[in-house]
């Protein structure tokens, strides 16, 4: 149904430039971006971090930081030139003409005040909230899918769900009936089954409401399954925009071509995978090299006045890990996947069970054989910026584990250190840099050759690569896979992301609240689910249908 | 608080329908950026130009040009340089004094005149220095190694060692620092050995407390860090993490209240000698001359006036160095941004 007579479109940015001025100089954010938003359509902005797309979106709303400002282009707003708007215009438009759900929605609602004040507090603002305020406050409330909302407008956000609260900011970023809405990552922080539903309301009202969304994110499946339009972002320009199933069946510029091969949602449903799949059945006959059996955590919650609550965070797990294999740990959060990490590294003790390490029971090990235990077991944790110790330089922080186990003298601790890094393609010279001048992406890298310098049997890996723009997780995800086969490393992989365990695991366990749900080889698992949960979470992926 | 406080409300919704992407009704063309203009570069090359620098080469690098950094330096500096070499600036002997120069004004050798004594009011001044600057420094360092011991062991290993020595810290934190170091000093085996470290001793009792609550907030934050887990993993004891990963990581906020504290010292020092009981009346220090000057107000107002100024300038400098250096190391104080 195309069209000849266009209407005026709603939003359009025209050749805009945003500079930012830091004490090293200006920097130059964005440059030459266009792009059209019509109305009731739903724009999606791609790119990874640092790409531009939240500044440029932040500039249409008025809301770039202090040192940053347009330099160049035209933002027009039905008409309307607002790039060079007052502050004054913008407060006029922002709230009923152009929404904002901003991305975390841990910080971006005020702890301080109850859910329906803050949903008031915008009403008000925008002289919307009439004779009956707290009824419209309930409305808005239950439109963006709040169940309750009459009661739940009382409570304040420490006690809504990570979901829940999306939807509070959903509210109030539509509590006005704008005609843009600008959606930054609104479901980044949340697990795929709730990003979906919460994508799927945010569809259904503002289709209802003819609103048209901005939606920026990172994630190329998703936007092309939400979006009518996709535009590409890289380095602050735009490479590339057009239709969004054109773009993602048959892309053109190089750099969407790669973020397409990379991202892990759409490779998934391609059924991409690393070539050690296929020696597969042959590790299957080796002896397990880690066996956990009816492993069972469960925490005391203090709740005052000596009274404490039991927390069954994992409940009777047994799974078994091949040697040299990888098996991934799959579930949402609070399912208990990290808690079985840090028990296999003996950081918690186990409540009952038996965790088997190469026919050793780790629970009952002396202080001597546990050091031994330390060096054939290794961890590399999920956020990049806190698993470097910011006051090591790479070199002793590599250098550290060989020192604490006295491997070698300083000298061929070196030779050591220079090696491991180019095992993990880091030139020698970043030895002397220090973490905070590393990329997410990098700093994970010198994790991974910390984790390598004891010559570890088995990694677990918690969410390792869950913190990276998906052109850097392709990076570490392949690195991982090629020390796999040099070294015949056995992995344990804790993630959320069932996208990233079809690349890179050859067994699967899905976990839900403490109990494991299903476990078995990855082609089982994805073609032939069996338990509705996993059902569910694979359907969640976003793109799922699109290719 | 209502019962029904943690329901899923996202689950058994409807799963939605609209996924197989969507078409608009409008012609959208399929723009692709110029590849000359839009250069593809690696994925995620090290930056391998520019000098590697640590937290605090960044911190040093920002610092050293901060007006605010370089004026108090430059001021604690000279203090430090007269508290050690007081002969190369006043070749008066201060404790030579006249009855006939009492309360003389300025004239040549002599920039600011003479005391009640007759003694000469510069000499006394810069050999003053010494005393008041041990007092703040030594101090510093006495609740610095005291206060963040006791803070990273309560915040590290926390439990019932967190508790006892919470408690044990409000107990003095409750105390005023004056008050409580008035008590003390009147305690006999104060009161009969009265010299420096008596001073040094009172008001470390009373320091500590603040210093351990910093250091305890900060221990905190960095034990539960990833990289402390780490290090755990590769076979570091508790203790060791503490002192390797943890401590180090804590010190930012420490140093800082520690520079501001100097200054305070160096006033509570003055402070009790102006009553009368700290420094003994035989040490000089700016206090003593400002608690004997105090009868001359009227006479000779000069007299309380520079070791007044003296005592306010180092204990300012030291205040400014202390902010200079947290905005330094904590970039989210910093201005502008």
């Amino acid at each position: 149904m195309v069209q000849n007579a266009d209407p005026k479109p709603l939003l359009e940015i025209k050749d805009l430039a945003i500079t930012f001025s830091t004490p090293d100089g200006p920097v130059n954010a964005v440059r030459n971006a266009n792009l059209t938003v019509m109305p009731g359509e739903t724009v999606a902005i791609v790119g990874e971090s640092g790409s531009g797309k939240s500044t440029t979106a932040l500039a249409a709303i008025g809301l770039l930081p202090g040192n940053g400002e347009v330099s160049a282009g035209q933002i027009l707003f039905d008409g309307e030139d607002i790039s060079k708007a007052s502050e004054k215009r913008f407060v006029e438009l922002r709230g009923n003409h152009i929404g904002m759900v901003p991305q975390d929605p841990m910080s971006n609602l005020n702890p301080v005040w109850k859910i329906g004040f803050q949903v008031k507090e915008t009403l008000k603002a925008n002289g919307l909230a009439g004779n009956n305020p707290k009824q419209r406050v309930a409305q808005v409330l239950s439109d963006a899918g709040l169940p309750d909302a009459a009661t739940r407008a009382n409570q304040y956000p420490h006690e809504f769900s990570g979901g829940m609260r999306q939807r509070a900011l959903i509210a109030i970023g539509l509590a006005c009936r704008p005609r843009l809405l600008i959606a930054d990552e609104p479901t980044s922080a949340l697990d795929v089954t709730v990003q979906q539903q919460i994508l799927d309301h945010l569809d259904t009202m503002t289709s209802e409401l003819g609103t048209a969304v901005l939606l920026i994110t990172h994630d190329l499946g998703l936007a092309a399954e939400r979006a009518e339009k996709v535009i590409v972002m890289y380095k602050g320009q735009v490479v590339e925009s057009g239709p969004a199933l054109e773009l993602l069946r048959n892309p053109q510029h190089p750099y969407t071509k790669r973020l397409i091969n990379s991202a892990p949602s759409l490779a998934a449903q391609r059924g991409d995978k690393h070539e050690l799949a296929v020696d597969q059945v042959a590790a299957q006959k080796t002896e397990p090299l880690l066996k956990i059996s009816n492993l069972t955590k469960v925490f005391d919650i203090r709740r005052g006045f000596g009274r404490k609550d039991k927390f069954t965070a994992v409940d009777k797990v047994s799974f078994e890990i091949p040697k040299g294999t990888t098996t991934a740990v799959v579930g949402e959060s609070g399912s208990g996947k990290s808690t079985i990490a840090q028990m296999v590294l003996n950081l918690l003790d186990a409540t009952s069970g038996d965790i088997v390490f190469d026919g050793q029971a780790i629970g009952k090990l002396s202080e001597r054989d546990l050091f031994k235990y330390r060096r054939r077991v290794q961890p590399i944790f999920q956020d990049p910026y806190g698993s470097l110790d910011p006051m090591y330089s790479i070199f002793r922080t590599i250098e550290e584990p060989l020192r604490i186990h006295g491997i070698g003298n300083q000298a061929s601790r070196e030779k050591k250190v220079k090696e491991l890094l180019d095992q993990v393609s880091m030139p020698a010279s970043t030895m002397h840099r220090f973490p905070n001048e590393l990329s997410g992406g990098q700093r994970q890298r010198i994790a991974i050759a910390r984790a390598l310098a004891l010559k570890p049997e088995m990694i677990v890996c918690d969410e390792a690569v869950s913190a990276l723009d998906v052109l850097v997780q392709a990076q570490v995800l392949e690195l991982l896979d090629e020390l796999q086969r040099e070294l015949g490393l056995t992995y344990l992989f804790i993630t959320h992301d069932l996208a990233v365990v079809r690349e890179i695991a050859d067994n699967v366990c899905v976990m839900e609240h403490g109990q494991m749900v299903e476990q078995g080889t990855v082609d089982e698992i994805f073609e032939n689910a069996k338990s509705d949960y996993t059902r569910n979470l694979l359907a969640a992926i976003p793109g799922a249908s699109l290719i | 608080m209502p019962e029904n406080q943690n329901p899923n409300p996202e689950a058994g919704l409807p799963i939605g329908k609209n996924r197989a992407g969507k078409i608009s009704k409008y012609h959208i063309p399929h723009f692709v950026a110029p590849l000359d203009e839009t250069p593809l570069q690696g994925v995620d090359a090290v930056k391998e130009t520019g000098k590697p620098l640590s937290m605090w080469g960044e911190a040093w690098r920002s610092l050293r040009k901060r007006p605010l950094f370089i004026v108090s330096v430059i001021l604690i500096v000279s203090v430090l340089v007269v508290a050690a070499f007081p002969s190369l600036f006043s070749s008066t002997d201060p404790t030579y004094c006249a009855l006939e120069n009492s309360n003389e004004g300025s004239r040549a050798g002599h920039p600011m005149g003479f005391n009640f004594q007759g003694c000469d009011v510069y000499a006394r001044v810069i050999h003053g220095t010494r005393a008041s600057l041990m007092v703040g420094v030594f101090t510093t360092l006495f609740v610095v190694i005291l206060g963040g011991a006791i803070g990273a062991l309560a915040g590290f290993y926390g439990g019932w060692l967190d508790i006892i020595l919470a408690r044990l810290g409000d107990i003095f934190f409750a105390l005023p620092l004056i008050l409580g170091a008035i008590i003390v000093m009147q305690l006999p085996a104060f009161r009969e050995n009265r010299s420096v470290w008596t001073v040094i001793i009172t008001l470390s009792i009373f320091g500590w407390p603040q210093v351990a609550r910093i250091t305890r907030g900060a221990v905190l934050e960095a034990r539960n860090a990833d990289f402390v887990k780490a290090s755990r993993a590769l076979g570091i004891s508790r203790f060791n993490s503490l002192v390797r990963h943890v401590i180090p990581n804590a010190m930012a906020p420490v140093i800082v209240v520690a520079t501001v504290n100097l200054g305070i010292y160096i006033v509570a020092e003055s402070t009790l000698s102006f009553l009368g009981l700290g420094l003994p009346p035989d040490v000089m220090s700016w206090g003593n001359d400002i608690a004997a000057a105090q009868n001359q107000l009227r006479n000779n107002p000069m007299m309380l006036m520079w070791p007044a100024l003296f005592l306010s300038l180092t204990v300012l400098s030291f205040i400014m160095l202390g902010d200079a250096v947290r905005d330094a190391l904590d970039p989210k104080t910093r201005k502008g941004n």
